[in-house]
């Protein structure tokens, strides 16, 4: 037999981080976005549009992380305690944004609580996945299957320009989408959100892609080397006709375009890192091949993957299919 | 004062900590959940709307406990890698898939359709609605099944082999699953998790039929919780009996622990208070009876019980915490049979809604399952000390390589923070609780919109409180 087990299990998990960051993305970006909303009844309608899919989204952060100890459980146990602190703050800013759409509608006098724990939880939360994509970008110590370095390793400028950028992608991400789902007052706001994030995002993203040039050269050898080399051509390309379509969307009103769009940016920005990556897990000591546990564990899980993967999308555009359309301001309990 | 404790001593209650926080929230949705689809079920069998809005009561509470019961599990699976890396090293390749299956089978499963759930009764109608309740409850069910299966396999590891990195590697997936104190721990905890649900129910339809007996829906609660209580608790004795029995097989240590007994004995007594020393190696003030202890588990008068001296000393549990946890859930589970029969009788002689003392001991239960289970785990955790991998890897061997002050200050935060996030939770849910299931007593057949639409005239919003519906 000569499937590439390993090769697969980083395709899909990769697969489940991207699916993660685009969907948990936008309703974090609701959450901050949230603050700078004009009115309690957008900041209502706002949440009201993400609460019946946030739980779903989030799920897929549980999958990336339980998948990963699964199939890569040399990655999940170096580089967990390597980001303890960067994971612990993601943890309870999750903790405070997800009960957060209960309980806000549960209380009159401590409602700015939870209006503050949502938006800042949501931040958070970014801020730490950011953080801890620019860590795993810059290395990771590992010796002797544990990590080696210091306690404050993941904390560099590079790694809060990636934070950052993170942060303001997510809040693209939310805006296009209230675009998306509201209209009038609420979707003025997003759209003016939208054109502020858009151009911070391409600012941050050309400032991440060229420090990471300078900062660890071997990235740059794997863009310019085959089959690579074909995406890093081709990515400008596509870039620009994303931006196109954003800006399009965003001047004539159609209304999912530039939703899209931002996915298309975080699918080609995903692509790059995942190009950079290869073959490692966790750089630069730990390969693919070397994370992955055994085949038995990797073939038991993958038959399971492969049953339940598509049924779990299947469902899960059911459950979009149900709230397709505007929010309507009179729906949910809020 | 952080340096009092080692890394390792804080991780471990990091994780304790932790864990007893998120099993409180899955015992009561576990429950919960089934307790839903019933409910909905009857509805669209007997068109009853009192069916409903017992369903939609239960279910703004279901959101709130299932929304914490998410992020605190959310934490659950992160702290492996964070506080118990070698551990998630080592045992990787074995409990990873096994949770990688709860999570494609259960997590998505719950939250793809609680959506819909909870918000889609007017777009999908009832029938798909009832069928997406259904899938809300299998999912905390299957859940239940793999994490269980985890936990199980740390007590009882069969099915596996070392590799050269020294991990723990599948060789035979069947075995793995089904390890052997895998059944009984499934069906303990899953009776566990009815029975939480039941007391909370009957204890809230108890405390409102207090105050009003004709209250329908504090009836209907009343009712179903006492025969749940009636029927289940018997069977959780029955099944907690073989679930011991199977301990005793596989742990001895843990149930000689439990049982208060240092010394190996033949017709060992049962002891039913006492203060079990570790250091002394006796259990001192002991209350027992005769004989007892061996027949309850070996089933013979004069059977023989291994007491904690005859394993080695660094691989006994800690006794004191076992012997008492074990007594509080076997306490409550009596208790729970008790009560059980006591409304059977009232119920027999058609006085179930106004017999005031029973009432108030149902209301007084109320959070009766929480403590057995959380006693129960303790009990079962504390008592696979000091392993993680039962008899193959120590706790103390499966640390991440963290410093003390790293994990205290992380501890301490996750104490504040789940006492401020989980207590306004539950304020909010006993507020919830207060208030009479009868309000809002519509006439329409499938209600619709849940809240907060324009006003109606005056005359009909006196009527009760939360009477709020289409007019
Ligand atoms: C409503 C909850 C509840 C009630 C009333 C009981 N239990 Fe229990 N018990 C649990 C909830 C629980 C639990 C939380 O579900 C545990 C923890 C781990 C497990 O598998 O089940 C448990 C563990 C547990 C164990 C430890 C097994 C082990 O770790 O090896 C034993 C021996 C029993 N139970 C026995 C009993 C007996 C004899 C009971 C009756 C009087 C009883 N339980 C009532
Ligand atoms: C079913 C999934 C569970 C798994 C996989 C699991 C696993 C673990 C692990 C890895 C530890 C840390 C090592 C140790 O100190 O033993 C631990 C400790 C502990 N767990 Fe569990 N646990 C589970 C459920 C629970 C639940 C629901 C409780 C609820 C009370 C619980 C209570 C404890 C306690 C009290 C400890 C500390 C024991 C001690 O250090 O003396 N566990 N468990
Ligand atoms: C250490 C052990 C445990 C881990 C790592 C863990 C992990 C998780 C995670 C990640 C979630 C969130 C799922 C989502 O995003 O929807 C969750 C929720 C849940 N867990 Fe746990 N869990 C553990 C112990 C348990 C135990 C012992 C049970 C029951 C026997 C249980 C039953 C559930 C259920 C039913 C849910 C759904 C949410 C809810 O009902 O509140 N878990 N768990």
């Amino acid at each position: 037999m000569s499937i590439d087990l390993p090769l697969i299990w980083a395709g899909l998990i990769a697969f489940a981080v991207l699916a993660y960051v685009v969907l948990d993305g936008f309703d974090l970006g609701i959450g901050i976005l949230f603050p700078f909303l004009d009115s309690k009844a957008d900041r209502d309608l706002a949440m009201n549009s993400v609460a019946p899919v946030w739980d779903g989204n989030e799920t897929w952060l549980v999958l990336g992380g339980g998948g990963l100890m699964a199939v890569f459980p040399l990655a999940y146990a170096t580089l967990l305690p390597a980001l303890y602190a960067p994971i612990i703050a993601m943890l309870l800013g999750l903790i405070f944004r997800g009960v957060s759409f209960e309980f806000r509608g549960k209380t009159e006098r401590g409602r700015w609580l939870w209006d503050v724990g949502f938006a800042g939880g949501s931040m958070v939360a970014a801020l730490a996945q950011g953080i801890t994509l620019g860590a795993l970008v810059q290395g990771i110590e590992v010796d002797n299957r544990a990590y080696a370095g210091g306690w404050w390793d993941w904390l560099t400028p590079f790694t809060l320009l990636t934070g950052l950028s993170v942060l303001v992608g997510y809040a693209l991400l939310g805006a296009t989408w209230l675009f998306m789902k509201t209209e009038n007052g609420l979707a003025r706001q997003a759209r003016a959100a939208a054109w502020l994030t858009g151009g911070a995002l391409l600012v941050l993203m050309g400032a991440v892609t060229l420090s990471s040039a300078f900062l660890f050269p071997h990235y740059v050898e794997r863009w310019f080397s085959w089959p690579a080399l074909l995406f890093t051509l081709f990515m400008p390309v596509l870039l620009l006709a994303c931006i196109a379509v954003f800006v399009r969307g965003l001047v004539r009103g159609h209304d999912s375009h530039p939703f899209l769009a931002t996915i298309g940016l975080f699918v080609l920005g995903f692509l790059g890192i995942a190009i950079s990556f290869y073959p490692w897990m966790v750089p630069p000591h730990v390969t693919i091949e070397q994370a992955a546990a055994p085949d038995s564990s990797l073939a038991f899980l993958l038959v399971g993957a492969l049953i339940l993967i598509p049924l779990i999308l299947a469902y899960t555009g059911y459950a979009y299919w149900v709230f397709r359309g505007k929010v309507d301001p009179d729906e949910g309990y809020h | 004062m952080i340096d009092l404790f080692s890394a390792i001593e804080l991780a471990r209650f990091q994780f304790a900590f932790t864990v007893s926080a998120h099993i409180i929230f899955p015992a009561f949705s576990i429950g919960l959940a089934s307790y839903l689809a019933v409910l909905e079920a009857l509805w669209l069998w007997k068109k009853d709307d009192a069916y409903f809005q017992v369903f939609e009561y239960w279910k703004t509470i279901f959101a709130i406990v299932f929304g914490m019961g998410v992020v605190s599990g959310i934490v659950m699976s992160y702290q492996f890698g964070t506080n118990w890396s070698v551990f998630s090293d080592k045992t990787g390749p074995i409990l990873g898939p096994l949770m990688g299956y709860e999570v494609l089978s259960a997590f998505f499963l719950e939250a793809g359709f609680l959506g819909v759930m909870l918000f889609g009764l007017n777009r999908v109608g009832p029938r798909l609605h009832f069928f997406a309740t259904l899938m809300v409850a299998a999912g905390t069910l299957m859940s239940a099944f793999w994490i269980l299966s985890v936990n199980s396999w740390m007590h009882t590891p069969v099915g596996y082999g070392v590799n050269e990195a020294g991990q723990f590697v599948p060789r035979d997936w069947w075995a793995i699953i089904f390890n052997p104190s895998f059944p009984y721990r499934l069906v303990h905890m899953v009776l566990a998790a009815y029975l939480t649900t039941a007391f909370v129910v009957g204890g809230v339809g108890a405390w409102h039929l207090l105050r009003d007996t004709r209250d329908r829906g504090a009836r209907i609660m009343f009712s179903m919780a006492m025969w749940m209580a009636l029927l289940v608790a018997p069977l959780q004795i029955v099944a907690g009996d073989l679930h011991g029995l199977n301990t005793l097989e596989h742990q001895p240590a843990k149930v000689a622990a439990m049982e208060g007994h240092y010394e190996t004995r033949e017709g060992a007594p049962l002891y039913l208070f006492g203060l079990p020393d570790d250091e002394a190696e006796k259990t001192r003030y002991g209350v027992k009876i005769p004989k007892l202890g061996s027949m309850i588990l070996t089933h013979e008068w004069d059977g023989k019980i291994k007491g904690l001296k005859a394993f080695p000393e660094d691989e006994r549990p800690p006794s004191a915490l076992i012997f008492w946890t074990f007594r509080i859930m076997v306490a409550i589970g009596l208790a729970m049979v008790a009560l059980g029969l006591w409304s059977a009788w009232s119920r027999w002689r058609g006085r179930l809604y106004d017999s005031p003392w029973l009432l108030r001991a149902a209301a007084l239960m109320t959070p009766s399952g929480f403590a057995a289970v959380l006693a129960g785990w303790i009990t079962t955790e504390v008592g696979r000390q000091p392993w993680t991998v039962y008899g193959l890897l120590r706790t103390s061997e499966s640390a991440s390589p963290l410093d003390a002050p790293a994990v205290g200050i992380s501890l301490l935060v996750f104490i504040g923070v789940y006492f401020l996030v989980f207590g306004s939770g539950t304020f909010y849910i006993l507020r919830l609780m207060l208030k009479p299931p009868q309000a809002g007593r519509t006439e329409i057949g499938w209600p619709t919109r849940t809240a907060g639409i324009t006003p109606g005239p005056a005359v009909g919003r006196r009527e009760s409180e939360g009477d709020r519906h289409e007019h």
